[in-house]
């Protein structure tokens, strides 16, 4: 394969950021295209259907399925009332009669003369979608959402926890390899989003949550405190659901590893400024990872031009993303095209990196990452 | 072969003289040339893949293809494309005469099957998607214990590509099945893919219900009514159902995923999900050789199991949603436990360390391992992989079984998991395929990963699939069974060896003892005799040699199992390959040593007879 690598997380000072915003089901578009929009402004709105209870009228009554369409005293659509008689025999010489009164609050959807089954819905549950981050409406997704659109510094992480959430930046480590201790985190710390630096524990994670802040962004955290965290293993990295109460941003990996320095110098250089970040990560098709947006205020995306994409060669930065040099940083001296039988014997396609701290290496081309930005 | 066939169109392929086909998986777009060559055989000529492009910013899974092909264009030096149109069919020494492909991109066809009982017609649906190479995301049964509103709610979340809903015999019960078509309206369920398009339901349920179930679902989903898949207890019939998921795939699914309507408008046959390809091609191989077969395929993402076992050829397939070697490989973790995976690694390392490497592995899927301990723990991990996507598949693999099968009242009620149709002493061959497995660095690491994943019997060749080829060959055997077959014998399987583990019949084990003396006869006539002890992995060399077997007399002991009952010798024929013939002297279960130390003894020594990672390891 041509351009084996992996492409890099991003880290930049100044891009355009566009986030599609989109409903579940088809909805109302509240915006226009070119409006300004903060990132907690309502931008879609929809109701979702109510939750649905199937009623077995024919059982709770004691009579045929046939016999329950006749029973019924709301037809489909009909607005119910919880406590409300919505079915009734007609028994014996207008006594003891039967009746079923309605569970909940919300309408009559389908009554089934075949398995005398009544199916009612909840009130709609109304579902609106927020803009995320500030910026200005880029296109509108008819009946279906929005594209909300910033120039920011942003930055991707490798694997997040919790979803999306907004606070100013506030730096708590003093270099980006540094451990952090839960002493750093404060009452000040609420509504903030904590820079972190190589490694967060466990300790450090609970106290951000206990003192309410919006997030943590660090470098490394150890795996098997997911599983302490949420009470169960992660299988799979899909995240994004969790409800932890400060989103988890993880920079690098699971370990402890030092964040990049370029990371930390540009989230750093943003403190005091409000981030939008998000920790949803789906490593699978449709790969999503966690991220960092802070929007630079006053700057128009008219007229900017992205940097292209230089994908690996020499002379590009990259960082080694596999044991025995996972962390390390570099940039590519050699891009030899012949394959390479590693130690393991597997035969790959490779690349010479000098690494920032001195020395070189022969690495596989699949276990680096170039340092996009 | 198949009754895809019939749905191919009519084209005259007799006279053909080159194929392209490609594979669109989820990572990588695969494709492969085989062409007719001057001895009138078809072989493989060359391959090439590029990244898959279903995803942002492409979202045209055709320009993935374009690359893949313009990979093979370089490599062969002439033409398959003008511009961005692929050249069919064959013109002087342009383009190729067939393009078909599979496609298993944007997480392949996943469906909801619903039926009365869990273990009847429930079970039979899931069979019938299974085969058709689709992930069951649920099944949900009448009497699963689910409260009918915690049905619906499940039914709301899922967002498959598509359900099958079942139930009921023909002339049976007509109020639970369209008990079960009022839970899908009420739920209303949406498509995965296409906003605003209704989800495709396929009815294969009740004849007799199945007015009511149009009147319910009509006006809400796509539905397609095709003929019971279980029209009386004693009988499944999976085809109608089966076809009917193939044709709404195309015409659906794959109408919503981006760029296919281009790709199904190149294809000379129809797309067919990767899985159900690559279940044909075992299908061919149990037929063809009249033998018992299980085959693997393991995945970043998945592991599918394939068997087909019995007098009647029966075909059983599952999918392993979240036993993969990196998209979950944490899963795996999860699910075998740190232990278990422990047990094959032959060195000592501190758990977090392995936590947080399996971990990493797992959010940077695309890596690989550069250092022997690296490869050492991704082997281990395949292993338990294996391990949990073949009980799994036991479990499935029971009574009713693959395409049509009768039996008696008596045994359908008597149905668990306990009849599983997998007879490890039956079993003749074990198909490989997948990265760990097709690319290991020797191919004796491959033998052994299968060897201790899936604990073979008696006398059992270990076969791989050389260059992921299987879907390929899998779609092309539908519409040129012939090409199909050679290049499968002659390109696609690396014949690995043959497996020979005498089973303890009674009483216990003792360290040391003897369990089976065997004599063989090479193919270059070449006398070797073998005794085999408690506990020993030996292996004797020998090269698979087209059309000579090495001839073996097996004697095992009095209290051991070779094939033919406790003590009683077994005259057979067997192929060597390219690890030889393992004789494995474990026992089954393989049963390890709790303690690190004996544990890492014992691997080095096994792994030391097959060389698997070099004398100095």
């Amino acid at each position: 394969m041509a351009n084996v690598y992996t492409p890099g997380l991003k880290v930049t000072a100044r891009t355009v950021v566009k986030k599609t915003r989109r409903l579940p089901i088809f909805g109302q578009v509240l915006v226009k295209v070119g409006q300004r929009v903060g990132a907690t402004d309502i931008v879609a709105r929809t109701d979702l259907p109510g939750k649905v209870y199937p009623a077995n009228i024919a059982n709770a009554l004691g009579v045929m399925p046939d016999e329950v369409p006749t029973a019924m005293m709301k037809k489909p659509s009909d607005a119910i009332t919880k406590g409300e008689v919505i079915a009734e025999t007609k028994g014996m010489f207008g006594f003891f009669k039967g009746q079923y009164q309605a569970p909940i609050d919300g309408t009559v959807d389908n009554i089934s003369h075949i398995t005398g089954q009544v199916m009612l819905r909840e009130n709609p549950i109304p579902v609106t979608v927020q803009a995320y981050v500030d910026g200005t409406v880029a296109e509108i997704l008819e009946r279906e959402g929005v594209v909300v659109q910033t120039v920011a510094t942003f930055v991707q992480g490798i694997f997040g926890l919790s979803g999306e959430a907004h606070g100013p930046l506030r730096r708590i480590a003093e270099r980006p390899d540094a451990i952090v201790a839960e002493s750093a985190i404060d009452e000040s710390c609420r509504g903030k989003v904590l820079i972190a630096g190589s490694f967060a524990p466990l300790s450090l994670l609970k106290k951000a949550i206990a003192v309410g802040a919006r997030g943590l962004v660090v470098g490394g955290f150890d795996y098997n405190d997911i599983k302490e965290l949420l009470g169960k293993d992660l299988g799979v990295a899909i995240t994004g659901g969790e409800k932890l109460g400060t989103t988890l941003v993880v920079t690098e990996g699971f370990g402890r590893i030092a964040m990049a320095q370029r990371t930390f110098d540009l989230l750093a250089q943003n403190e005091g400024r409000i981030a939008s970040i998000n920790g949803a990560t789906q490593i699978r098709a449709g790969v999503i990872r966690p991220e960092i947006i802070v929007p630079l205020e006053g700057v128009s995306a008219e007229g900017h031009h992205e940097a292209p994409l230089v994908g690996l060669e020499v002379g590009a930065p990259v960082r080694c993303i596999r044991f025995p040099y996972f962390g390390k940083l570099g940039r590519v001296t050699a891009l030899p095209s012949e394959l390479a039988k590693m130690e393991s014997e597997t035969m790959v396609r490779v690349m010479e990196v000098t690494f920032d701290e001195g020395g070189k290496a022969i690495v596989p081309r699949a276990n680096v990452e170039a340092i996009e930005g | 072969m198949s009754d895809h066939a019939a749905s191919a169109p009519t084209r005259d392929f007799s006279s053909i003289r080159s194929i392209l086909a490609t594979d669109c998986g989820s990572t990588t777009t695969k494709a492969i040339l085989i062409e007719k060559n001057d001895a009138g055989e078809f072989r493989l000529v060359t391959r090439g893949e590029a990244p898959t492009t279903v995803e942002a910013p492409f979202e045209d899974v055709t320009r993935g293809v374009l690359n893949a092909i313009a990979e093979v264009e370089e490599l062969r030096g002439r033409k398959f494309l003008s511009g961005e149109k692929m050249i069919t069919p064959q013109i002087g020494e342009v383009g190729a005469d067939i393009y078909i492909s599979t496609s298993s991109a944007g997480g392949g066809l996943q469906m909801v099957v619903t039926g009365v009982v869990k273990s009847m017609s429930a079970e039979s649906a899931a069979r019938a998607s299974l085969s058709a190479g689709a992930i069951v995301m649920d099944t949900l049964a009448s009497n699963d214990e689910r409260l009918a509103h915690e049905k619906i709610e499940r039914i709301r979340q899922l967002r498959p590509d598509m359900i099958l809903l079942s139930g009921g015999v023909d002339g049976g019960t007509v109020s639970h099945v369209v008990a079960l078509a009022e839970l899908l309206s009420a739920a209303n369920p949406k498509p995965r893919l296409g906003i605003g398009f209704n989800l495709p339901v396929i009815y294969a349920g009740n004849k007799e219900a199945a007015g009511e179930v149009q009147k319910i679902l009509a006006d809400k989903v796509s539905l397609q009514t095709v003929p019971n898949l279980r029209p009386v207890l004693e009988q499944e019939n999976l085809g109608p159902a089966r076809d009917a998921i193939h044709d709404l795939f195309l015409e659906h699914v794959m109408q919503q995923a981006p760029g296919y309507k281009k790709l199904i408008s190149w294809t000379d046959a129809p797309i067919m999900p990767t899985p159900g390809a690559v279940g044909l091609i075992i299908q061919s191989i149990a037929k063809r050789q009249n033998i018992s077969v299980v085959g693997v395929d393991i995945g970043g993402a998945t592991t599918d199991v394939f068997s087909v076992f019995g007098a009647r050829k029966s075909f059983n397939r599952t999918v392993s949603a979240n036993l993969g070697m990196s998209y979950s490989v944490s899963n795996v973790l999860a699910e075998a436990g740190l232990d278990n995976i422990l047990r094959w690694v032959p060195f000592d390392i501190d758990q977090a360390e392995l936590r947080n490497r399996i971990g990493n592995k797992m959010i940077r899927p695309t890596t690989i391992p550069q250092g022997f301990r690296e490869l050492q723990i991704e082997q281990a991990i395949s292993r338990e992989a294996l391990r949990l996507a073949f009980v799994q598949h036991k479990a499935f693999a029971v009574s009713l079984k693959g395409v049509q099968k009768e039996r008696t009242i008596s045994d359908a009620f008597a149905q668990s998991a306990s009849d599983t149709l997998v007879n490890m002493m039956e079993l003749s061959m074990i198909v490989g395929s997948g990265g760990v497995l097709s690319h290991a660095p020797r191919r004796s690491q491959s033998m052994m990963m299968l060897i201790d994943a899936f604990a073979p019997e008696g006398v059992t060749e270990l076969v791989v699939d050389s260059i992921f080829m299987m879907p390929h060959l899998g779609v092309l055997s539908t519409v040129h069974e012939a090409a199909a077959t050679e290049v499968f014998d002659k390109d696609c399987l690396i014949r690995l060896g043959t497996c020979l583990a005498p089973v303890l019949a009674k009483g216990k084990e003792k360290v040391g003892e003897e369990i089976l003396r065997a004599s063989l006869t090479l193919p270059d006539g070449t006398r070797k005799d073998v005794a085999l002890k408690v506990g020993e992995v030996l292996l004797v060399e020998v090269p698979y040699v087209e059309g000579k077997k090495t001839r073996a007399i097996l004697t095992p002991s009095k209290r051991y199992d070779v094939g033919n009952g406790a003590g009683v010798p077994v005259e057979t024929e067997m192929n060597g390959g390219v690890t030889g013939i393992v004789f494995d002297g474990r026992g089954r279960p393989l049963v390890m040593p709790s303690e690190a130390g004996e544990r890492v003894r014992r691997l080095t020594a096994w792994n030391a007879a097959l060389n698997v990672y070099g004398e100095a390891r």
